[in-house]
């Protein structure tokens, strides 16, 4: 991307920036770069603000390389990338929302995050007292005979988080989805703010509790980055093991519910078995079913005992019987496959320009993968297949996480097979008195997880912003669902599976 | 299929027994439950469940109590899909300010006699979130709670003697 390399070389470089650069560049800078992005040279990861600037941290496709940049708002606004690049918009609504900073040129002015509910305006740069009363919202208009409206949530039938779906449906077909999502903003980005690094790290452990691990791991890389701590060997192993745990739970109990959605629950019931059955290895590895507060920065807070060893490997050696026998019930079942092949086609294209992460984005032919690049430690000395598809359906997500949990089981027994001895924790070096910032990108098991944190001289968190993989996910349902009927969303949306609260924060 | 099948006629079941010798944890509470509600509720609660700003992590754990070891439904617990059916609201997370309105309209939605179990530490008193602008820390403070069950989040054994114990006391 040549705007990002000219931005390196002429831009103002952020010394205190690690692993990747910062440079803070100017107006034409930035849209020059936002339309490189749009065509598709390079990977829009998270746009944000930390109430003073506005950042974007880009993947260059050719280099592979991450790189962010900043553009001051003296006079509150910056301009607006989304009509160049729509995967820009909710991000600088929410940025609008919570630092008042304005996106100039914006086609949508509607709130996001901010429902009128708070009491406050922009939270994030001098609160201004409001009426809670909550604001009215216009849903983007699908009319006339013989179209209506089904409003859905944000309180749903069945055990999940709240959302509010607005669907615009011809009879059975839908013609329109729009989400309105927020309800479960927890103004996780303020929280941050002055916290110390062990709160900061539990804040970040919750945003999205079937990732905590992920998110732990995120947040403990940007750390280290910044302040240059060197990890332990065990911890490092022990943390993917970790992550790949967490993985497989997910996958799995997922893989279940997406047939449960589509009245097959004996899948349902049998999955339900399994991910149970890696909780209870995980409390006994780990001494938490989720994994919760493991992993913090420097390391480890748990070790893994032979007891703990000896379960894991049981577990691993039940676990790669049952997955292909899973895969056969799966495949072999044809009423099953008559609703999940074809159904929430997600086009190639989009999957792309959203720089879509996780299964959805391998299920529609876009290979990125964390682990691999731009990669961590420990992922670069071991090898293992990543799901791939280009179907693009719900069928195909299910196939892809299969492949993933195949792939993870075979990543835990190689880290066992080379965990060392060792120590599990290097101690935070005392506060520097200088400014350090640290960013990083993980893998979790929805999808790429970017962090970034800036520690302020006394060592505390001065702003940390944590995108989920679901910002750039969920738009994208939006698109999968049309033209497909209202009784299949919720197997749709389950195939998708994406965070309410990792994205409401 | 048909392996599955034959394997679910010829294999025990996998629920952890109801009197079982190996885990009395969970034999305590089966027992315990079943005659609490047999004799005060006639084997019925129905549960609906309302994420009121989680992080997800008790609605993972609530999900495990239908799983075939902890198999909720055998003690006359049932998640129902509508507040309309429900005895019980099971309320997780520390109350987003977003989601008040949803969670007083659905309390208003479940017909009386009824019982509000707030879950998890954020329920309690929000958490790590307390004292955010978009929390208002307890579901206590949208809407009146009955019993807690802490835990960040609450394993499905703690959830289950949660509910003996709002069983045995309010009824």
């Amino acid at each position: 991307m040549k705007s990002l390399r000219d931005a390196m070389s002429n831009g103002r470089h952020v010394e205190q920036s690690r692993p990747w650069p910062r440079c803070v560049v100017d107006h034409t800078s930035w849209l020059r770069a936002v339309r490189e992005i749009s065509k598709g040279h390079g990977d829009m990861l998270s746009l944000w603000s930390d109430g003073a600037d506005v950042h974007m941290a880009i993947l260059d496709h050719e280099s592979l390389q991450i790189g962010i940049i900043t553009i001051e708002c003296p006079d509150g606004c910056y301009p607006s990338g989304a009509h160049m690049h729509p995967p820009a918009l909710r991000f600088e609504r929410a940025i609008r929302d919570i630092y008042g900073l304005e996106a100039e040129g914006s086609s949508d002015r509607r709130r996001w995050l901010d429902h009128g509910r708070w009491g406050v305006r922009r939270p994030g740069a001098g609160p201004r007292p409001c009426a809670a009363a909550g604001d009215p919202y216009d849903f983007l208009a699908a009319e006339n005979a013989p179209l209506h409206q089904i409003p859905v949530g944000p309180v749903h039938a069945g055990v999940i988080e709240p959302g509010h779906f607005r669907f615009s449906a011809n009879g059975e077909i839908v013609v329109r989805l729009e989400e309105r999502l927020g309800y479960v903003h927890k103004g996780v980005e303020r929280l941050m703010v002055a916290a110390p690094l062990e709160r900061a790290a539990r804040l970040a452990g919750r945003v999205s509790g079937d990732s905590t691990v992920a998110y732990a791991l995120a947040f403990a890389h940007t750390v280290e980055a910044a302040l240059a701590i060197d990890v332990p060997r065990r911890a490092i192993l022990l943390r993917a093991l970790m992550a790949e745990l967490e993985r497989i739970a997910n996958h799995v109990g997922d893989i279940g519910a997406i047939c449960n959605d589509a009245s097959f629950s004996l899948m349902h019931t049998h999955c339900g078995i399994l991910r149970e059955r890696v909780l209870r290895t995980a409390r006994t590895c780990f001494g938490h079913r989720l994994m919760m507060d493991r992993i913090v920065p420097g390391g480890v807070a748990a070790d893994l005992t032979p007891e703990g060893e000896r379960t894991l490997r049981a577990l691993l050696s039940e676990a790669g019987k049952l997955i292909p026998l899973f895969m056969r019930l799966y495949g072999d079942t044809t009423s099953l496959q008559d609703r999940t092949v074809g159904a929430g086609f997600l086009r190639p294209e989009l999957a792309t320009q959203y720089g879509c992460g996780g299964f959805i984005g391998r299920a529609s032919g876009r290979s990125f993968d964390a682990r691999r690049a731009p990669g961590y430690a420990p992922y670069a000395e071991f090898s293992f297949p990543i799901g791939a598809g280009s179907e693009g359906d719900v069928d195909a997500r299910v196939w892809v996480r299969f492949d993933e949990v195949r792939a993870s089981l075979v990543l835990i027994e190689q880290m066992l097979e080379r965990l060392p001895a060792g120590p599990l924790l290097t101690e935070n070096a005392p506060a520097s008195g200088e400014t350090l910032e640290g960013a990083a990108l993980v893998e979790g098991f929805r999808g790429d997880i970017f962090a970034w944190v800036r520690i302020g001289a006394t060592g505390a968190v001065e702003r940390c912003h944590l995108r989920d993989p679901s910002w750039l996910q969920w738009p994208l349902l939006e698109a999968a669902i049309e033209g497909n009927i209202v009784a299949d969303f919720p197997l749709l949306n389950k195939s998708f599976n994406c965070s309410y609260s990792g994205h409401d924060l | 299929m048909r392996e599955f099948l034959i394997q679910g006629l010829l294999h025990q079941p996998l629920t952890e027994p109801a009197p079982s010798a190996d885990d009395a944890a969970i034999a305590e509470v089966a027992r315990a439950l079943a005659d609490a509600s047999r004799r005060k509720l006639g084997r019925s609660l129905s549960i609906r469940e309302v994420d009121a700003g989680s992080c997800n992590g008790c609605e993972l754990e609530i999900h495990a109590l239908n799983n075939a070891f902890y198999d909720l439904e055998r003690f006359g617990l049932r998640v129902v899909a509508s507040p309309r059916h429900a005895d019980v609201l099971m309320v997780t997370g520390p109350v987003t300010k977003n989601m008040r309105e949803a969670l007083e309209r659905t309390y208003a939605a479940t017909p009386n006699p009824k019982w509000v179990v707030a879950i998890g530490d954020c329920a309690f008193d929000g958490g790590v979130f307390a004292g955010s602008y978009a929390c208002l820390g307890a579901v206590s403070e949208a809407i009146p709670v009955d019993l807690h069950i802490r835990g960040c989040p609450p394993d499905p054994i703690a959830l289950l003697k949660g509910f003996i114990a709002l069983v045995d006391s309010r009824i």
